[in-house]
């Protein structure tokens, strides 16, 4: 398993992943509290960022309403504990389930009717904002009034039920984070992923070979919606409230889209790049703001990284960087 | 082989098909020729499940195959190299080469197919971890080549292999299509360089609006006046 992870990188590749993963395991002994919480919610960043671009870094399927399967997942976990006394651990199933089912749906009308590029991504967005409005109604999970996750304050640290330390979040969102590292690595080398770089390169050509576009799209609408909504439970359990207004928005979606654009669009290392530069970003012109009154500077900034990044990056960092620094290219991801 | 009979194909209300019958035998080189507009490219992708014809049907060993889906029509071993080449230009030379055997059908003799590529275009092994759109025009062609054989295709079926070649490498080109036709390969080619491919073909077929107007031997063809009149200019 670790042998096919490492498959193919290059002795290079191997210390600045190991330097990496040494710095971010140690990480809570060396930070404050503030700073931890910057680093977490970058990892939390860094996993939306990398489901996404399941879907449109791997597939070139753009979605613009994946903010849709946070919330789905957060409120389904969310709901299940706080009506049912469920906990997380077992709550996620079904909240993955249903997000893939949602997926399922959007994959199945966009694909059987060949909606594609920007139909398909206004399809995505009508699909978040019809589930907004839903859940803004559905008082058993308090309408726009929000749902809430009893707080106690343990210093125990508690898994099932994802009651901890600030540290327990980090390490979640580490695993969590980590863990879709290695997913999207492995589909990538393999036969799924070969058959998403294909259609995302030339639909038309990769049906002239045979490949069965339908099957493959649907697979990865349906994983990126699955993945999505496991970072939602983390939202439910580590934020501890939320409200369609905000955990629906297409704000949500776009921010979350904003690392793998930044960091590379279909690489494997640029979500989670784009996240630890971006969330760190928002949280220093967060401080700014307060002190100087700038609002909305911060999606002023937003905009000109893009703006920068698609003028003289259009492949994102990452690509830039691993050239520099001599590290082997990710499968896909054409010089 | 494959046996065509009767088919239409419309895009929308406009025909683009209109009863056209064909035959390719088993190990034969198939030459389909005509003006641009005529159908060639219609009849490939109706053969290839890449649109659906409305009547007739395809016969493909003895099995019809009109109105399936690509993927199924490709995994009985009809394998098809587009107009305009169509390679995965960020994808490198081998990542385009493993899509190509993503068939069930040729899954499991990847690396059989992959060495024999190699050895039949020695320049992709030289380029293997190149991007393919950084190759050259005939480079190219070969690589769109070479990943349709890692599909391990019984026919396979050429759009304009020629097109936008350098004339060194369009006689390349078809010295490749003669080699795998005679290692058994059945051929179905369609060009715009109608001389040459009705030298090569054993039976030839003239589309003209969507119909077959003239059909018949390679040779007979070329000596036919009225394709000597409008496809070769004598």
């Amino acid at each position: 398993m670790i042998g096919r992870l490492l498959g193919e990188a290059g002795t290079r590749a191997r210390i600045a992943l190991g330097l990496a993963a040494l710095v971010l395991l140690a990480a809570p002994a060396m930070v404050d509290d503030y700073l931890l919480t910057v680093l977490t919610q970058s990892l939390f960043f860094a996993y939306l960022g990398q489901s996404w671009n399941v879907m449109m870094g791997f597939a070139g399927l753009l979605s613009l309403g994946h903010a849709m399967f946070v919330g789905l997942g957060a409120y389904v976990a969310g709901a299940l504990f706080v009506h049912f006394g469920l906990p997380p651990v077992i709550g996620l199933f079904p909240a993955m389930a249903l997000a893939a089912l949602v997926g399922a749906a959007i994959g199945f009308l966009g694909f059987r009717f060949s909606i594609q590029g920007v139909y398909f991504a206004l399809l995505t967005i009508a699909f978040a904002e019809f589930i907004r409005i839903l859940f803004d109604h559905f008082t058993w999970v308090g309408g726009s009034s929000g749902l809430f996750i009893p707080v106690d304050n343990r210093t125990v640290n508690d898994l099932v039920h994802l009651r901890g330390t600030p540290e327990m979040f980090y390490y979640l969102a580490l695993g969590l984070s980590v863990a879709a590292l290695a997913l999207s690595r492995l589909l990538l080398a393999g036969r799924l992923g070969h058959r998403w770089l294909a259609i995302r390169e030339d639909q038309e050509a990769a049906q002239a070979l045979g490949i069965d576009v339908f099957r493959a799209k649907m697979a990865a609408v349906v994983l990126s919606a699955a993945m999505t909504s496991l970072g939602g439970v983390f939202y439910a359990f580590y934020f501890n409230n939320m409200f369609p207004e905000q955990i629906f928005n297409i704000n949500l979606s776009i921010e979350l889209l904003l690392g793998p654009i930044i960091g590379g669009l279909g690489t494997l290392i640029g979500p989670i790049l784009g996240a630890f530069v971006l969330t760190p970003l928002s949280e220093l012109l967060s401080a700014l703001t307060e002190r100087h009154a700038l609002i909305g500077i911060k999606h002023f900034v937003y905009g000109l990284c893009v703006v920068l990044i698609v003028v003289f990056l259009p492949g994102g960092l990452w690509p830039w960087i691993a050239r520099r620094l001599g590290l082997d290219r990710p499968p896909g991801d054409g010089t | 082989m494959l046996e065509v009979r009767d088919l239409d194909l419309y895009y929308g209300d406009a025909q683009a098909l209109d009863r056209v019958s064909l035959t390719v035998d088993p190990g034969a080189i198939v030459a389909i020729v005509g003006a641009n507009g005529a159908g060639k490219t219609s009849l490939i992708r109706a053969v290839a499940g890449m649109e659906r014809p409305r009547h007739g049907s395809i016969r493909f060993k003895g099995r019809d195959i009109a109105g399936q889906p690509s993927h199924v029509v490709c995994d009985l071993g009809i394998g098809q190299v587009a107009e305009g080449r169509q390679v995965f230009p960020n994808l490198s030379v081998l990542e385009n080469l493993e899509v190509g055997a993503m068939l069930p059908r040729a899954r499991d003799r990847q690396d059989e197919s992959l060495a024999e590529v190699m050895a039949l275009f020695p320049r992709l092994a030289e380029r293997r971890d190149q991007a393919a759109g950084t190759l050259s025009g005939g480079e190219q062609q070969m690589l769109a080549i070479g990943r349709c054989l890692m599909g391990k295709p019984e026919l396979i079926m050429f759009d304009e292999p020629s097109l936008g070649l350098a004339p060194t490498v369009v006689q390349e080109v078809f010295r490749v299509i003669r080699r795998l036709n005679r290692q058994g390969l059945t051929v179905v080619l369609v060009e715009q360089n109608v001389a040459l491919s009705l030298k090569l073909a054993a039976r030839a077929y003239v589309l003209e609006n969507g119909r077959v107007a003239i059909s018949g031997t390679g040779a007979d063809l070329l000596a036919d006046d009225r394709v000597r009149r409008a496809y070769l200019g004598m």
